[in-house]
């Protein structure tokens, strides 16, 4: 299985173990994966609630330079699936945007080369039996509340691959993993997304609630697939137990670094270390206490 | 040799605003065949009408031409008019040269040139017309009410009330429909089957009534005043005269885990079972889709234990043909399925409950015994939330419409929650109340004034379950504010959508139906009973959403067209329809197979051909049951069947009256009105 | 918030512009309130999503300019997804901030989300891949919080998780391309 990737500004950096876990991963699973061409930021947030065309000139361009290569393009980060989608659906139902945004890239793009977010490309390109056939270390049991955020459902019309209102893809995963996907209310509740910086004070009130609602359902631990939601809820950690009013200590972790375990990863593959939250207990529950040094720090 | 007169209406403004109609009735003048040619300012009116009768005697007319309105509006009214002064109402041709022309064009010169088109037209089509008379059917005073709920019931009991034989068709083992299943009804709070029984049992034992419950309609054949009904009784399993309701059957039934559709899936019901204490016919039927003899062979308890052996389980359904003249449809409606609605948890949040499941909750006959307790644990909900508009008033689920009871039942709700538990608090989120029928309006002040419910105007985001409560999260756009409210059960009042099986018994009965399901009236302001097919009535919310009084009164409404259409032995039809030349028809029958009337018989005539006799079958029309559609004069190949009134030979008229040497072809369409 | 409306408040040519610019009707929203009720930054708001609707329908210009509500959205979708009319309404706060921005107005009480925006996109135009250093850094340094999140820096450098260098700023000429192009065009036509 042959893609072209766009890792997003975040994966060498702040994600760098949502990167270093999924290549691992990517790897096991038979995924090939060849870095889209002098790719860069797809503008995020930032650019589209700003100005209209730049928001989605910037993804456009992106897409431009991975259609050569002809292969469908994997996404890790949400924000940048839910941006190069949406460029997407208008270079197809658009025309005027198309052509405006063909002046200001000298190419008119129309929509040739599929965006797909990993979790998609998990469970329907890889399977869940494959996932699962892959296991050398289940995980135990580990009660997981898979966190999904927004751009990873919303709006529907971009974000297909899952159910809006409860979606299940992660929870696949975690229980072909071997860990419990727990049902929990606040799946898709937005952690505050880009208010990290600016407004610390409502991440910590919205990360607060889903912390809440995460160990309420019997959470040992949180699994995403956003490095904004990673850093919102790990980050920010802090900033949620003071408005909680109480210590939470839950590892929060990116889907492919469960994956990365389960698959017999150690060290940089899945990356632990890389946490504000220490995920020691994670560790602990998978593999006893023997386990510390197959997961290094 | 033909003499028209033509009649050209201003219709005040509405025409002559665009048209210069005396230019028209001008240029018309100079037409072969026309010896007269008027304007006035309304065609229609009794003077107007004066003028055409004074003309046809004046100038001997034999034909007439009005061009005004749409025929749609007047052409019955010319009718009439030019056969009041003795000539055959189908020697009139109107144009239209309103809808058609004034209506969609701004510019005067170019419209006026079309209408005078529109009149040469119709004056060459008026000069082949020929005289036709009406034609006579005969009339079955027998009428079919399909659907045993509130509307069919009062149907059925109108009719028979005016000395016609009423079949009454229901497709569940028992009549009330979904009135059966309410607590207490708006604004009255009268027990509904307190209200709606006497005239169950009215229909049951009324002498001009017969009931098929537990039957559906199979099949329908004929035209107005001639339908031959095909019903199929589905086998009960039960002898309705041997059973004596003594209950044991359905006591002793092992299958006790089916979800009772009376209960609205609130308790279970046995395989073999009757849907409620008063039902009628109070026999019971076996479910053999869940009746663990029909579906294992095991089993066979209620036949043995049967005192007067009125079961037997080899019995299959029977088809009986009734002979009717009318039929009304009241097959009432269902409800909008919750359990499609992701915030609200896709079905899956404990004590979130639809609107009907809260009436039999609340119904003293309901599995809680009328104690309103939640789902989940049989405790007292303390607090209950009502979200109004779920699944109406909704493009995101397909229905922008609004449902039109939930406001009030939902009211309702609110003081039975307060009657029925003390203490209980109800919070109400709504958009709009609606409440525009008589002493509704008093009705949901008494619940917020008198019944302590408390209404925030917001609609409902979304529901998930914390701790054993359900958390709402609402707004109250009066104010501005986010609500989270903690629960212990919501009420989702879920809209009226059309009843499974709609679109299907529409396509059976040949009647048109909407996007959503609900069936066409042939007039929204007007003609709200009837259909566009003819002889076919509409009652209740089949029709679209309504309460009982309005279901109550279309129903009634639906009987006296019913009596109306039987007051006389005859029926007469227009006579407008096809026709099959026996000389040219050459029995292909390709005629009958677009046929979407199923008017195409055939029949065996013998015709003198080159001086020899030939028998062959042909295509014969049924008068009764041609609407005059024309399909079959489209594709017939030898051209031997016609559609009277509008023949070919007429249409050539128009086509070379428009294209040919008097007059000069339009160059350019005329622009539409912006 | 104004409390007299006239004919001539109503009949503004703003709910025309913002229509244009999103590509939405504000004719369609008949204030359900499902939006405000599932917003989760609402409770931060001054005026929840709703009465910014009312607000554009109603032609009050300067309270929905002046609100910080649109810089608050924090462009979840839930709104969009859930609204009964299909009105992308995280669309029309999109278009919101955008006139703001087009008439030289930032949020009063919430100067930081503009001050970041801005920074973010400066960061991007030269570095290409945000230069995650440099945006914090800056940000800190413009908004007046010189130690905000200091605690948490050794612990990012150590886990490598912020670069200490951006990247090669001369790779990066089609992407000011790109912001020089959508700058000329924003009075040009077929723009929205």
């Amino acid at each position: 299985m042959k893609y072209s990737y766009y890792p997003g500004c975040s994966m060498h950096s702040t994600a760098a173990e949502f990167e270093s876990s999924f290549r691992f991963v990517a790897r096991v699973l038979g995924m090939e994966l060849t870095e889209v061409e002098d790719w860069f930021c797809c503008g995020a947030t930032p650019a589209h609630i700003t100005d209209s065309l730049l928001g989605l000139a910037l993804p456009t361009q992106n897409l431009l330079q991975a259609r050569p290569a002809g292969l469908d393009v994997a996404t890790t980060c949400a924000a940048c699936y839910n941006r190069l989608k949406n460029a997407n659906r208008v270079a197809l139902e658009k025309p005027k945007k198309r052509e405006a945004l063909a002046r200001v890239l000298g190419e008119e793009y129309k929509g040739e080369i599929p965006v797909r977010h990993i979790l998609d490309i998990f469970v329907n390109d890889v399977g869940i039996d494959n996932i699962q056939r892959n296991v050398l270390f289940p995980l135990n049991g580990l009660r997981v509340a898979s966190y999904y955020g927004c751009l990873l459902t919303r709006p529907p019309e971009v974000a297909d691959f899952d159910d809006v209102e409860n979606p299940v893809t992660m929870d696949k995963i975690v229980e072909a993993l071997g860990g419990v996907a727990l049902q929990w209310p606040f799946k898709t509740e937005c952690c505050g997304a880009s208010f990290s910086l600016s407004r610390s004070d409502i991440v910590g009130r919205l990360a607060g609630e889903i912390l809440r609602y995460a160990k309420r359902a019997g959470a040992e631990c949180i699994a995403v697939a956003c490095p904004l939601c990673q850093s919102n809820l790990d980050l920010r950690q802090k900033e949620a137990s003071e408005y909680e009013g109480v210590e939470f200590n839950m590892p929060i972790l990116y889907i492919t670094q469960l994956m990365a375990i389960a698959y017999g990863g150690g060290g940089k593959d899945v990356g632990l270390g890389k946490a504000i939250v220490n995920a020691e207990s994670v560790v602990h529950r998978v593999f006893g206490h023997q386990g510390s040094e197959r997961v290094e720090r | 040799m033909a003499r028209i007169g033509v009649f050209v209406c201003w219709c005040g403004s509405n025409i002559a605003g665009t048209v210069d109609v005396k230019k028209v009735a001008e240029e018309v003048s100079k037409l072969p065949y026309v010896v007269y040619s008027t304007d006035y300012k309304y065609m229609c009116s009794d003077p107007g009408q004066n003028m055409i009768k004074e003309a046809i005697k004046e100038h001997r007319l034999t034909g007439v031409v009005v061009s005004a309105c749409s025929p749609r509006m007047h052409e019955v009214t010319f009718r009439r008019t030019v056969q009041d002064e003795g000539v055959n109402p189908y020697m009139m041709e109107m144009a239209n040269i309103r809808e058609h022309c004034s209506w969609v064009h701004d510019d005067m010169e170019q419209a006026t040139e079309k209408a005078i088109e529109l009149v040469r037209m119709a004056v060459a089509k008026a000069v082949e017309l020929e005289p036709m008379e009406k034609i006579e059917v005969p009339v079955t005073k027998r009428a079919l009410v399909i659907g045993g709920g509130i509307a069919g019931i009062q149907a059925a009991l109108d009719i028979a009330d005016g000395g016609v034989e009423v079949i009454l068709v229901e497709k569940s083992p028992s009549i009330g429909g979904k009135m059966s299943q309410l607590d207490e009804t708006f604004p009255t709070l009268d027990c509904s089957q307190c209200i709606l029984t006497p005239k169950m049992v009215d229909a049951a034992q009324h002498p001009n009534i017969k009931i098929y419950s537990y039957a559906e309609l199979e099949e329908l054949d004929g035209f107005i005043g001639n339908f031959q009904a095909r019903i199929r009784q589905k086998a009960r399993s039960v002898d309705m005269d041997l059973c004596n309701g003594c209950g044991d059957c359905w006591n002793k039934c092992p299958q006790k885990k089916i979800p009772s559709e009376f209960e609205a899936g609130m308790s279970y019901r046995t395989a073999i079972y009757v849907p409620f204490p008063q039902a009628l016919p109070n026999t019971p039927v076996i479910d053999r889709e869940n009746c663990i003899y029909f579906q294992s062979g095991k089993c066979g308890t209620c036949a043995k234990i049967c005192p007067t052996g009125a079961i037997s389980y080899d019995k299959s359904d029977e088809f009986i043909t009734e002979e009717v003249g009318a039929v009304v449809v009241a097959t009432g409606y269902d409800l909008f399925n919750t359990d499609v609605i992701g915030e609200y948890g896709y079905g899956e949040v404990p004590d979130v409950i639809s609107g009907l499941q809260f009436e039999r909750l609340s119904s003293a006959s309901g599995p809680t015994e009328g104690k309103i307790v939640r789902p989940s644990d049989g405790k007292k909900p303390e607090e209950v939330a009502f979200i109004c508009c779920v699944g109406s008033r909704d493009d995101k689920y397909g229905r922008p419409y609004c449902s039109r009871i939930c406001c009030m039942y939902t009211a309702k709700h609110a003081i039975l929650l307060h009657h029925k538990s003390h203490g209980s608090q109800a919070y109400v989120f709504y958009i709009d109340v609606r409440a525009g029928g008589k002493g509704y309006e008093e009705f949901v002040r008494r619940a917020t004034e008198e019944e302590g419910a408390i209404y925030m105007r917001g609609r409902g985001s979304r529901l998930y379950r914390d701790n054993g409560k359900v958390v709402v999260k609402g707004a109250d756009t009066l104010s501005g504010a986010q609500i989270e409210l903690h629960c212990d059960m919501v009420v989702l009042a879920n809209g009226i959508i059309a009843s499974p099986g709609a679109e299907e018994l529409a396509r059976k009965l040949r009647i048109s139906y909407d996007e959503y399901g609900f069936y066409s009236e042939a007039h929204p302001k007007l003609r709200p009973v009837e259909t566009n097919t003819a002889g076919i009535y509409l009652a209740g919310c089949c029709q679209a959403p309504k309460d009982i009084p309005d279901s109550v009164s279309q129903a009634s409404a639906a009987a006296s067209k019913v009596l109306a259409l039987f007051s006389s032995d005859i029926l007469t039809r227009e006579p407008n329809i096809a026709e099959v030349n026996p000389f040219t028809c050459t029995g292909c029958f390709t005629c009958r197979e677009v046929c979407p009337y199923d008017a195409i018989d055939e029949e065996e005539v013998t015709v003198h051909i080159d001086g020899k006799k030939v028998t062959r079958m042909i295509a014969r029309v049924n008068l009764g049951k041609c609407q005059g559609c024309g399909i079959c004069c489209a594709v017939c190949r030898s051209n031997a069947i016609n559609l009277k009134g509008t023949k070919d030979l007429q249409i050539f008229g128009q086509i070379k009256a428009f294209t040919g040497s008097e007059g000069k072809k339009l160059d350019e369409p005329v622009g539409l009105k912006k | 918030m104004k409390w007299e409306i006239k004919t001539e408040d109503i009949h503004t040519s703003f709910r025309d512009e913002v229509e244009e610019l999103s590509g939405e009707s504000f004719g369609a929203c008949y204030q359900c309130g499902k939006c405000s009720a599932g917003c989760p930054i609402a409770f931060a708001m001054d005026h929840g999503p709703t009465k910014i609707m009312r607000l554009c329908q109603l032609g009050m210009e300067d309270e929905v300019i002046n609100s910080d509500t649109p810089w608050l959205c924090a462009s979840c979708q839930a709104c969009t997804t859930r609204c009964p009319r299909e009105i992308d309404i995280a669309e029309i706060m999109d278009a919101l901030r955008i006139i703001a921005k087009r008439r030289g107005i930032k949020p009063r009480t919430d100067p930081d989300i503009a001050l970041f925006t801005e920074i973010f996109l400066s960061n991007l135009r030269w570095f290409g891949r945000i230069y995650e250093l440099g945006l914090v850094g800056e940000f800190n340094l413009l908004s007046g919080r010189f130690f905000k999140d200091f605690g948490k820096a050794p612990a990012m450098f150590l886990k490598r998780k912020l670069a200490l260098l951006p990247s090669n700023p001369f790779k990066w000429g089609k992407v000011r391309e790109i912001f020089k192009k959508c700058e000329k065009m924003k009075e040009g036509d077929g723009r929205e």
